[in-house]
């Protein structure tokens, strides 16, 4: 065996002759630089799985309990990294079981390569054992994905998965490589893929619409930002927070936007959405301009579309055309990078301030306060709630650690109330709403970045539906606490059926288990807290511990979650009860 | 508001890819949009395929369909017109008993009206082959329909459109990047 390394224009190209198709696909993710990857082996992956075993001293494979697990932690890996996640399978129940990890990443832009075994070439098509479509099935909901079926192919087939994964607008990408691809041999040669020539990553951002997008920003009375994820995908947070500055303009995030910007900033004004802050909901039918940055207008974010800032000029900034005029029409569309498009409109921006447009802001969130907030986080009633779980998190972890939440009630309550002071500290399935998201999600985002702390927030019924994955926690040692706020039930469905289905409990009562004896079968350390008086120092407990850790709170049965937007309603008809 | 229900041809170049057709038709299957017609071809340019697919919808949905096709890795670039932006055209076949040819001195005349093309004749059967618009076809399918058609096939739509596409200077300023 002969191997060379090859620099030329900063690529670097590995070449080593005649290995086998199993090889290259290691060879491979080692050239992209993949260090840890999650997974569960079987028939048709077997073969990469041995050279996984050759190769462990340079990638740890991680064995999830779960196919869904591992592409869950490989998302939580690239959510806190902002690296690319690798999930990989069997082919069969082993690659239809990625694909709930997979429909989130999609939906949420994350970078994944997920790479699954397929059945001899010559049996495709023919109903073999544990052959299943998984091109077709995983089509909808790639954003690129291919069948190999040449060793040969390998190397390129995994360069592209990997460039086109990362670059624009990040997603999910799938290899299905047959078992025969995996036993043949090739010579070797690996070259980082750096254009694909019908895609265009990144389109280029026109100083005309950054013009036009910042004349109507410096002429407006009442400005209002509104930002998403694209900020944090873009690593635009400085140039984020220097526009606001710069411009004094009251800014609000989306779901998967939060942490872009420490929630203690000034010009911070909360969340915005079904479940969102008051005041960012309320005015966002006041406002004179709303700047939209790397979000894409979701329904739970607009509320009815046609009541939706009706009288604002709108701007889109976004990396994605097929985004401006998709849910929201624009007046002026920034497309390309927000890193770039942002430093742009920085130049062109006059400093400025509005103070009572901001205070109008400050007015309504008092009211908030007094109605909501203050019942969520210091409640004098008897049952602890979910938001005085999260303040005591906030007090502890002094507002820097990464909460993976589930989806659900505790979701809502967590992102409304964290403290987030770090950017890619709010790790949770926002467009696709997967419950059982968090618990493999955290274990991704520990590996990830082990010297934070993660801290997974979830409900009772989210826990239990990938509950398996504390397995990996405990073969892994996996230093992740784990927050379980126990209502026992399915608490947003209940509230709806409470609000909209004259308090019929359809299937929403949850009879639960022993949850610390189940973590403890782990050998997780764990505790249960009933009462106030415990739960600050369980929480001290918890996140002192050096190792896993498993908190059960029971809360309050039938709280609810306020202010709420109803389905259907306009933005500005937001509840706060 | 409900926008107007019109008749768009998209014409999609793209990467000759296995799997790309159906990742094209899922974009208009989850909207629930019902494909006219649906061909795919070798383009003007080496490697580079072609589709034309038509639909019936409003223009809003074909703007922001195109902009999802055109999002596809493998698409090089995604267009929608209207009908009076194209020249469009669909062919068929019908396959009829021979005897009817001498037997039903009408049938000529058809043919002959109708500029169809005969194809083949053997003893059992004559082939008649057509392009022209929708109307023209099914004007013809009627009136041989009286005599009785044997087999009867049409193809989708093909078009071109009226305005460049521009797609040879996309690909050549990539190679020169």
């Amino acid at each position: 065996m002969k191997t060379q390394t090859i620099n030329k224009n900063q690529e670097v190209a590995e070449k080593t002759q005649n290995i086998a198709g199993s090889e290259a696909v290691v060879r491979s993710l080692i050239a992209e630089g993949v260090d840890i990857i999650y997974g569960y082996p079987g028939g048709a992956i077997m073969p990469v799985y041995d050279e996984l075993f050759k190769y462990q001293d340079k990638i740890h494979h991680v064995l999830t309990r779960h196919e869904q697990g591992a592409a869950h932690a490989a998302q939580g890996y690239a959510r806190i990294s902002g690296k690319v996640g690798v999930a990989m399978a069997t082919s069969g129940p082993g690659a239809t079981n990625l694909i709930t990890g997979i429909a989130d990443a999609q939906i949420d832009s994350t970078p994944l390569v997920c790479i699954t075994g397929q059945v001899f070439s010559h049996l495709l098509g023919s109903d073999a054992f544990q052959e299943t479509d998984i091109v077709g099935i995983s089509t909808p909901v790639t954003k690129w994905n291919c069948q190999v079926t040449k060793a040969e192919d390998i190397p390129g087939a995994i360069a592209k998965a990997f460039y086109i994964a990362k670059s624009g607008r990040p997603g999910p990408v799938l290899v299905d490589i047959t078992k025969d691809a995996q036993v043949s041999n090739l010579d070797f040669i690996y070259k980082k893929c750096t254009g694909i020539r019908s895609y265009n990553p990144v389109p280029k951002t026109s100083q005309e619409s950054v013009n036009a997008a910042a004349k109507l920003i410096n002429n407006a009375k009442k400005p209002m930002i509104v930002w998403g994820q694209g900020v944090i995908l873009g690593q635009a947070e400085d140039e984020l927070k220097a526009v606001i500055e710069k411009a004094g303009i009251p800014s609000a995030w989306t779901i998967l936007g939060a942490s872009a910007l420490p929630t203690s900033h000034p010009l911070n004004i909360g969340m915005v959405g079904m479940h969102g802050n008051y005041a960012p909901n309320k005015l966002t039918n006041e406002c004179d301009v709303l700047i939209a940055i790397g979000m894409r207008f979701d329904d739970r974010v607009t509320g009815r579309l046609d009541a939706y800032a009706k009288q604002a000029k709108i701007i889109h900034f976004d990396i994605d055309p097929a985004e401006i005029d998709k849910n929201v029409k624009t007046d002026v569309a920034v497309l390309g990078d927000s890193k770039e498009s942002l430093a742009m409109l920085l130049d062109a921006l006059d400093n400025n301030s509005h103070e009572s447009w901001l205070q109008e802001f400050k007015d309504l969130y008092a009211i908030e306060f007094e109605k909501v907030i203050k019942g969520d986080i210091s409640p004098t009633k008897e049952g602890l709630t979910m938001g005085e779980v999260i303040k005591q998190i906030n007090i502890e972890s002094k507002g820097k650690a990464a909460i993976v939440s589930d989806v659900g009630q505790h979701q809502m309550i967590a992102c409304r109330y964290a403290e987030f002071n770090v950017s890619k500290s709010n790790i949770t399935s926002g467009g696709l709403g997967t419950m059982g998201f968090a618990l493999p999600a955290a274990i991704g985002a520990k590996m990830a970045a082990p010297e934070r702390e993660v801290v997974a927030v979830i409900g009772d019924g989210g826990y239990q539906m990938n509950i398996q994955e504390l397995g990996t926690i405990f073969q892994q040692k996996a230093a992740v606490k784990i927050v379980v706020l126990n209502n026992e039930f399915l608490g947003m469905v209940r509230q709806w059926q409470q609000l909209f289905f004259d308090k019929r409990y359809a299937s929403t009562e949850m009879t639960n288990p022993n949850f610390v004896a189940i973590a403890e079968g782990y050998y997780i350390k764990a505790r249960k807290v009933t009462k106030r008086e415990e739960l600050a120092e369980a929480v001290k407990e918890m996140m002192d511990s050096k190792e896993s850790y498993f908190l059960e709170v029971c809360v309050e049965k039938e709280d609810n979650v306020f202010p709420m937007i109803p389905s259907g309603a306009a933005v500005s008809d937001v509840r706060l009860s | 508001m409900k926008e107007d229900i019109k008749s768009f041809t998209i014409s999609i170049y793209t990467e000759n890819n296995i799997g790309l057709l159906n990742r094209i038709s899922a974009i208009f299957q989850r909207r629930h949009i019902n494909i006219e017609s649906l061909t795919t071809s070798q383009s003007e340019i080496d490697g580079v395929n072609r589709f034309v697919i038509v639909v019936n919808i409003c223009e809003d949905t074909a703007c922001k369909i195109v902009k999802q096709i055109e999002k596809q890795v493998e698409t090089i670039r995604a267009y929608y017109h209207t009908e009076d932006q194209t020249i469009f055209t669909e062919s068929c076949m019908f396959k009829i008993k021979s005897d009817l040819l001498f037997n039903e001195p009408q049938i000529q005349n058809i043919i002959k009206e109708s500029n169809a093309r005969i194809v083949t004749v053997n003893k059992e059967f004559f082939v008649l082959e057509k392009s022209g618009r929708r109307n023209e076809i099914e004007s013809l399918r009627r009136d041989l329909n009286v005599f009785g058609i044997m087999q009867f096939v049409r193809s989708g739509r093909i078009a071109v459109t009226k305005d460049q596409m521009k797609i040879t200077e996309l690909l050549t300023a990539f190679n020169n990047q």
